[in-house]
């Protein structure tokens, strides 16, 4: 008599054969992952970190990619919320098996992050949020790498601005009430401290806070000649539009928060009075790569009509040399293991790069690529960010 | 300078919550239900009234009229697909129904209006007027006027047109309005189309001084269920005047003491004010009849 197959038995010869089959698929490619804020406030600078990584990958997969493989990009947004971001970073390297991965743009996300990718040992490159401790992290095998501004450094940079632009003697603070503003708070504090000039008042808001006049009332009421302010956009709109209701025509000196959507749109006629820190523009004097990269943007991504749309200029470029650095790690360590990557990471000793030359970016001691001498200082101008020629 | 400043902003944001609150103080006295979506209307409106006169440049009166109209016609949505099935069947699922049926809003817009949030300009809100000392925009003058106006409005409609009557006569004994010929399953339907145009009006009226983003209404909505429990559910004027004065609570300590406290203060109040007066500050007391 013949034994008929039951069709349960179909079933699972057929889900073992798919379930043996996937993984092997996955080992053509070379995957690396981006979590990162892709809807929301920051969604634009999600968008430009896409797009960085994305021209990146292009290129190195037209030089025939890695290790004999292509690369390939697999993208979580986050929505700017830690809890959300640990989770996409989980199924990045537990389910998709990516070799390293991108972290965005909020500072609070990515301080949750680094715990699970020191306790994974999978690579965790930064391209945008600069909170200190993010790489300064403590860990004793640190697997967090950052080509973006650090806070620590930034607020340096700001209070040097502050006082050679304006001659600030007693600056105030209007910080967003996280983790970010926390880093900035103690940054500022030290940078103030070290050319001994005293501050003001230093007042939180919250991202919600539709008024910010009592915070910034108070800030006035000190006394406060120049304002230090740390906030993403819609909250640094709701300054810049407090100020104006109340009459208040104060410098502003920012952190990169305006940066990150449509600030112009949001904060109105005052947007241009802020000035705000960049690691890059592609607006102002561009270097012969630098044309390179934005010619291949534009013919990437056709929506790209303006400069306005090339828009936040450091979600692209701080992305583009960081996708170009890590695949230089994965060339080097010739393997996909996190542990000789990171050790990889610091054998990198020269690269030319968009934002500038790399020489040994990264070493157990310091593993941000950028330092203060790369930052320059701009502001918002029709959409578009322009470079400030002092 | 601070004070009035504050009182101002306190009673522009206060009325908002008002308006939100009306729309479930509505529902409530009609059919004994509430719309957990109040704050996804009130986004909708924002987002509707941004679309007809930014996107398409449509003249003002127009874009709100037209976008109090589809808020309305979501209600009717809302009251047949996730409220009639489970009311009528005397079952409390509508509860969570409608707080899903706000997530659906709110990610619908979410891919359709776009991941950012965008500025919604108003001729009322350019240039400030100084009052007492205080810059303050036009448009948070009128929003508190334009939410008694409402409050007004509603009150007067409920008890003096023979709709609103009816619509009162609905929850006051549902058989007996059915039997004197009352509409009671329209009666219902138009409650929530009321109470969404009202948060819809909300949003539009916020939107200048804020900003226009899908998950804009979650925390007004939540606020809002807050401030109709603590003006008692059963009053039109205990809601609104709850929401002025809740709105004034949050400016003044956020005034005196920074925002980062203001939601556990005035949170905290609220629940010392209902373990006071447990109907609310003009509230009832629901009477069962057995």
């Amino acid at each position: 008599m013949p034994r008929f197959t039951s069709r349960r038995q179909v079933f699972s010869m057929v889900a073992a054969v798919l379930f043996f089959a996937l993984p092997a698929q996955a080992q053509t490619t070379i995957r690396l992952g981006l979590v990162s804020a892709l809807s929301g406030q920051n969604a634009k600078s999600g968008e430009a970190i896409v797009r960085g990584l994305s021209l990146a990958l292009d290129e190195i997969n037209a030089q025939g990619g890695l290790l004999g493989k292509k690369v390939e990009l697999v993208t979580r947004d986050d929505e700017s919320n830690p809890a959300k971001g640990v989770v996409a970073a989980r199924e990045l390297v537990q389910r998709e098996h990516v070799v390293a991965f991108f972290g965005g743009v909020d500072t609070p996300v990515s301080l949750a992050i680094v715990p699970f990718a020191n306790q994974a040992k999978v690579p965790f490159i930064g391209v945008w949020a600069a909170g200190t401790a993010i790489t300064k992290n403590g860990a004793a095998e640190n697997y967090v790498f950052r080509v973006s501004a650090v806070d620590d450094l930034v607020d340096v940079a700001l209070v040097d601005y502050a006082v050679k632009k304006y001659g600030a003697r007693k600056p105030g603070m209007i910080l967003i009430n996280n983790a970010w503003g926390e880093s900035n708070e103690a940054g500022l504090k030290s940078a103030l401290a070290a050319k001994k000039i005293p501050y003001s008042a230093i007042e939180k808001f919250e991202t919600e806070d539709v008024d910010v006049v009592p915070q910034l009332t108070r800030l006035k009421n000190a006394g406060t000649d120049v304002l230090f302010m740390v906030a993403n956009v819609a909250p640094s709109s709701q300054v810049v539009k407090s100020l104006d209701r109340m009459g208040w025509n104060v410098p502003i000196v920012s952190h990169w928060g305006p940066a990150g959507g449509r600030f112009s749109e949001l904060a109105g006629p005052s947007a241009p009075k802020v000035h705000f820190i960049e690691t890059y523009s592609f607006s102002g004097k561009l270097s012969p790569k630098g044309a390179v990269v934005l010619a291949a943007l534009k013919k990437k991504y056709p929506a790209i009509v303006s400069m306005a749309d090339v828009t936040p200029a450091v979600g692209i470029a701080n992305a583009y040399d960081a996708m170009h650095l890590t695949a230089l790690a994965i060339a080097k360590a010739g393997s996909t293991e996190g542990p000789k990557i990171r050790a990889a990471f610091y054998k990198i000793d020269s690269y030319d790069g968009l934002i500038k030359t790399y020489k040994t970016p990264f070493t157990p001691t310091n593993q941000d690529a950028l330092s203060s001498s790369d930052y320059i200082f701009t502001y918002f101008k029709d959409g578009e960010i322009l470079p400030l020629t002092n | 300078m601070l004070l009035i400043s504050a009182i101002i902003s306190g009673l522009s944001l206060g009325s908002m919550y008002g308006l939100i609150a009306l729309g479930f103080h509505v529902t409530y006295v009609v059919s004994n239900t509430v719309n957990f979506s109040q704050g996804s209307a009130m986004m909708l409106g924002a987002v509707l009234g941004y679309i007809f006169s930014v996107t398409l440049g449509w003249p003002l009166p127009i874009a709100a009229i037209l976008a109090l109209a589809l808020c309305g016609l979501f209600g009717l949505a809302v009251e047949r697909i996730l409220v009639r099935p489970f009311a009528e069947r005397n079952s409390n699922a509508w509860l969570m129904a409608t707080v899903a049926g706000g997530i659906v809003l709110d990610n619908i817009i979410l891919f359709t209006f776009g991941k950012e949030p965008r500025n919604f300009p108003s001729a009322l809100a350019v240039k400030p007027v100084q009052l007492f000392g205080a810059g303050v925009y036009v448009l948070q003058l009128v929003i508190p006027v334009v939410g008694l106006a409402v409050a007004l409005l509603l009150q007067a409609a409920f008890h003096h047109t023979r709709t609103g009557k009816s619509l009162l006569a609905v929850v006051q004994n549902r058989d007996a309005a059915r039997l004197m010929g009352i509409d009671v399953r329209r009666a219902i339907a138009g409650s929530f189309a009321l109470s969404t145009a009202l948060a819809g009006l909300a949003g539009l009226l916020i939107a200048p001084l804020f900003s226009v983003q899908s998950d804009m209404g979650t925390l007004f909505g939540i606020k809002a269920f807050a401030v109709a429990i603590l003006g008692g559910m059963n009053s039109a004027w205990g809601v609104v005047l709850a929401g002025l004065a809740y709105g004034a609570f949050e400016a003044l300590v956020t005034a005196y003491f920074g925002s980062t406290y203001t939601q556990i203060a005035a949170f905290s109040i609220v629940i010392l004010a209902l373990a006071i007066m447990p109907n609310g500050l003009l509230g009832r007391r629901a009477v069962n009849k057995v």
